[in-house]
């Protein structure tokens, strides 16, 4: 009995060993912004690690938004791997460069993959996980997919903790299913906050709810993204009264300032 | 089928359906080309009859040529049933110009085709050669010997001048040859009297080779067949090695592989990697060709095995030494290349982008999506425009590549934003409104009339964002036949985080 249970100790210590020396990439975490939501992560999103982000169909681009904006946090300056599927492409518009960059990223940083379907996607973003030059790489499925199960999932895990580089999966108009993710989120739209109908919007609003967490407890805050300090904050009342200008507006429509005022 | 059966290929010609092609019995028959077909069938009723395919016969010469890689990288069609190919320095590979000859005529014929092959200092003369003395080598310089006893119509100068020549009394190319080339040229024209003079071996017409010559060619040729899997990646990687070593001598990396594998039963197929970067290390190649052979749609059917592999660098470039050890940055450049590098061998060049600013105000041109293998440098260092600080987005995160079409049943303002619309047939309430953000269309180099988009972004209950826009001013621009104005329509262009 006791050599069972001395056997038993011994093995747990050994997978011990083995998840310290798998979690060293672990301890390297980025803080998003949001207070509650990095105390939840323990210090932040981890690095080296696979995080989901789930959406329902219409949500998509939230969802986009937000990994968008997680990307940004854990990327660092280094270059970003965008992986999507053809498909994804026409259900929710093309990713834009300028709207990347009007969200505070470098287009400069994104090398875009168009893969023609789920297989190629998951194996190029296999490849891309294991190379350590990248910052992070985001692989964009539509739909159900039945080539994303553990087995893959697990695969695209060993590959990040090798490397160092994150990886982030938008998860569009699917449903959870087990894989080995660190955390996997749940997204939707949040309006912006309460104001006259003609007063502009604010910088986007995330409703995030933080569906699982390895490492940590759960929960589900609103999140805004602070285009200008590229980081995730507690929502804020938009101060500013008026609607700001848009930029390159020409001149002859001056004239329709008055009707905003008024409609 | 009885193969001793006469058969012949007709195609139609002038109304007339006349024989295109015909077999050897067809021929003891009598029969030729150009014989109507009206013709051939009285003389011989049980003949057998077949539709000419030129697409298929052209296709099938291709093929052919590609075989024929194999014995010079310098092949030419001569359309519709010749190929030359420049041997110049590679005989001795074979064992000289008469075995060459062996080999290429028993190898064909194997394959089930009729070849007449001649190897002359020019290739007009070569030409000639196979049209009547098939298998003839003839020494440089004596060009005009050999073909001086064979008829004029051998030079293939068409039907006018072979029989001007004829009825000259000019019947062999000998007796063409003895007049002096002013008279030939006054009476045939310029075009012949230099034919001739090529076929003379005077001066040479320069053959048209199907692809430029690679600047490395590294091949590997098997006695037996070779047909795993493994074999091939092990020849590849030797291949490889080999091509790397003799590059490097002069400092050069590829920029562009070809690899190509010679079936036994002559089916050739070649695979293509292109890289971003000189390449100087047989590693990488190595891993490129596997990426690429095993994303294959259909993958390399080595059928009986393949006898010859061949790996050519079609484009190379100078490679530039960095210093590597001290600097990340440059490190980190050179996996990224090399990793788009491997993408690009497994989806293709075109599927892997980066995205260059374009000075445009519309919305869907303003960015243009550039192969990140060919663009990096020049993506990397693109002048982007800033964004405004402490503003909400202005630009979508998500564009939609053609606008959608939304119902927007009415605007309270004629030309303002509308209260609610159909988009995918879902209704959306609007909550917030912003705009209106006015775009004109390039009038200086649009193509047919384009209308003025008026922008609203605008958030509907459930707190999604949209870009939509009004093609047209209200009342301004759209009009039905009559010339009255009708209400243009809305569209959706992108979705904001």
């Amino acid at each position: 009995m006791s050599a069972r249970v001395s056997a038993l100790a011994t093995l747990r210590g050994q997978i011990e060993r083995i998840e310290t020396a798998e979690a060293a990439h672990h301890r390297d975490r980025v803080a998003l912004g949001h207070k509650e939501a990095d105390g939840a992560l323990q210090g932040g999103l981890a690095r080296a690690a696979i995080h989901e982000v789930f959406c329902e169909g219409r949500q998509g681009t939230a969802a986009t938004g937000f990994v968008t904006g997680l990307a940004g946090r854990v990327s660092a300056r280094r270059p970003l791997l965008w992986v999507r599927q053809d498909f994804s492409e026409l259900e929710v518009g093309a990713l834009s460069m300028s709207g990347l960059a009007e969200l505070g990223l470098d287009p400069r940083r994104v090398v875009m993959v168009r893969a023609a379907d789920a297989e190629a996607a998951l194996r190029t973003s296999a490849d891309a996980l294991a190379c350590d030059a990248l910052g992070a790489v985001v692989l964009e499925l539509w739909g159900e997919s039945r080539q994303f199960d553990l087995v893959a999932s697990r695969k695209l895990t060993l590959a990040a903790q090798a490397s160092g580089v994150t990886g982030l999966l938008l998860r569009m108009a699917a449903n959870p299913s087990p894989s080995t993710a660190e955390t996997r989120w749940m997204l939707r739209a949040a309006h912006s906050p309460p104001g006259a109908m003609w007063s502009a919007w604010g910088a986007p609003q995330f409703d995030a709810e933080l569906v699982r967490n390895r490492h940590g407890p759960v929960g589900r805050w609103i999140m805004e993204w602070k285009c200008d300090e590229c980081q995730f904050s507690e929502p804020s009342a938009y101060p500013q009264p008026v609607a700001a200008a848009p930029a390159h507006r020409p001149h002859q429509t001056a004239a329709f300032g008055d009707r905003r005022r008024v409609g | 089928m009885d193969e001793n059966e006469p058969s012949i290929v007709v195609a139609k010609e002038t109304n007339a359906l006349v024989i295109h092609a015909l077999d050897e019995a067809a021929s003891r028959l009598g029969l030729h080309i150009g014989l109507p077909l009206a013709n051939a069938r009285a003389m011989c009723p049980d003949i057998r009859v077949f539709d000419a395919d030129v697409v298929a016969d052209a296709k099938t010469l291709e093929d052919i040529a590609d075989w024929c890689d194999r014995f010079t990288p310098l092949v030419a069609l001569d359309p519709p049933h010749g190929l030359f190919l420049d041997i110049t320095g590679c005989a001795h590979l074979f064992g000289g110009e008469n075995a060459l000859l062996q080999v290429l005529v028993r190898a064909l014929a194997r394959q089930g085709f009729a070849v007449s092959a001649a190897i002359a200092g020019t290739s007009v003369c070569a030409r000639t050669l196979t049209r009547q003395a098939s298998g003839t080598i003839v020494a440089d310089g004596a060009e005009a010997e050999a073909i001086s006893t064979l008829p004029v119509s051998m030079l293939g100068a068409g039907e006018a001048i072979t029989a001007g020549l004829r009825r000259a009394g000019l019947k062999t190319i000998g007796d063409v040859a003895s007049r002096t080339p002013h008279e030939i040229t006054a009476r045939f024209g310029a075009r012949f009297s230099t034919l001739l003079a090529h076929a003379l071996g005077q001066g040479d017409a320069p053959i048209n080779p199907r692809k430029p010559l690679p600047d490395y060619i590294v091949e590997k040729r098997f006695a037996e067949p070779i047909a795993t899997d493994t074999m091939i990646a092990m020849t590849l990687s030797r291949l490889a090695e080999t091509l790397v070593a003799s590059m490097e001598k002069q400092g050069k990396g590829a920029r562009r592989l070809e690899a190509s594998f010679f079936r036994t039963d002559g089916a050739v197929r070649s695979l293509t990697v292109e890289t971003g970067r000189p390449v100087t290390q047989s590693a990488i190649i190595d891993r490129l060709f596997r990426e690429r052979l095993d994303a294959l749609a259909d993958p390399l059917d080595p059928g009986f095995g393949f006898d010859m592999v061949r790996l050519s660098a079609s484009r190379t470039e100078i490679v530039v030494q960095e210093q590597r050890d001290l600097d990340s940055h440059v490190h980190d450049n050179d996996e990224l290349a090399a990793l788009i590098d491997r993408i690009a061998a497994r989806i293709g060049g075109k599927r892997v982008v980066m995205h260059l600013p374009q000075d445009t105000h519309i919305p869907e041109r303003a960015v243009l999506a550039v192969p990140a293998q060919h663009h990096l440098a020049a993506a990397a260092q693109a002048e982007w425009p800033a964004r405004t600080e402490s503003e909400p987005p202005l630009r979508p995160l998500r564009l939609f590549e053609r606008p959608e079409p939304i119902k927007v049943p009415f605007a309270t303002v004629p030309d303002g934003p509308p209260h609610q619309f159909t988009w995918r047939r879902a209704k959306h309430a609007v909550v917030r409104v912003e705009g209106p953000e006015r775009i004109a269309m390039e009038w200086w180099k649009q193509d047919g009339k384009q209308l003025t988009r008026d922008y609203f972004r605008v958030e509907d209950a459930e707190g999604l964002r949209f870009w939509i826009f009004r093609d047209g001013l209200y009342e301004g621009e759209v009009f039905d036949s009559d010339g009255k104005p009708v209400p243009p329509s809305w569209y959706v262009h992108g979705l904001f985080a």
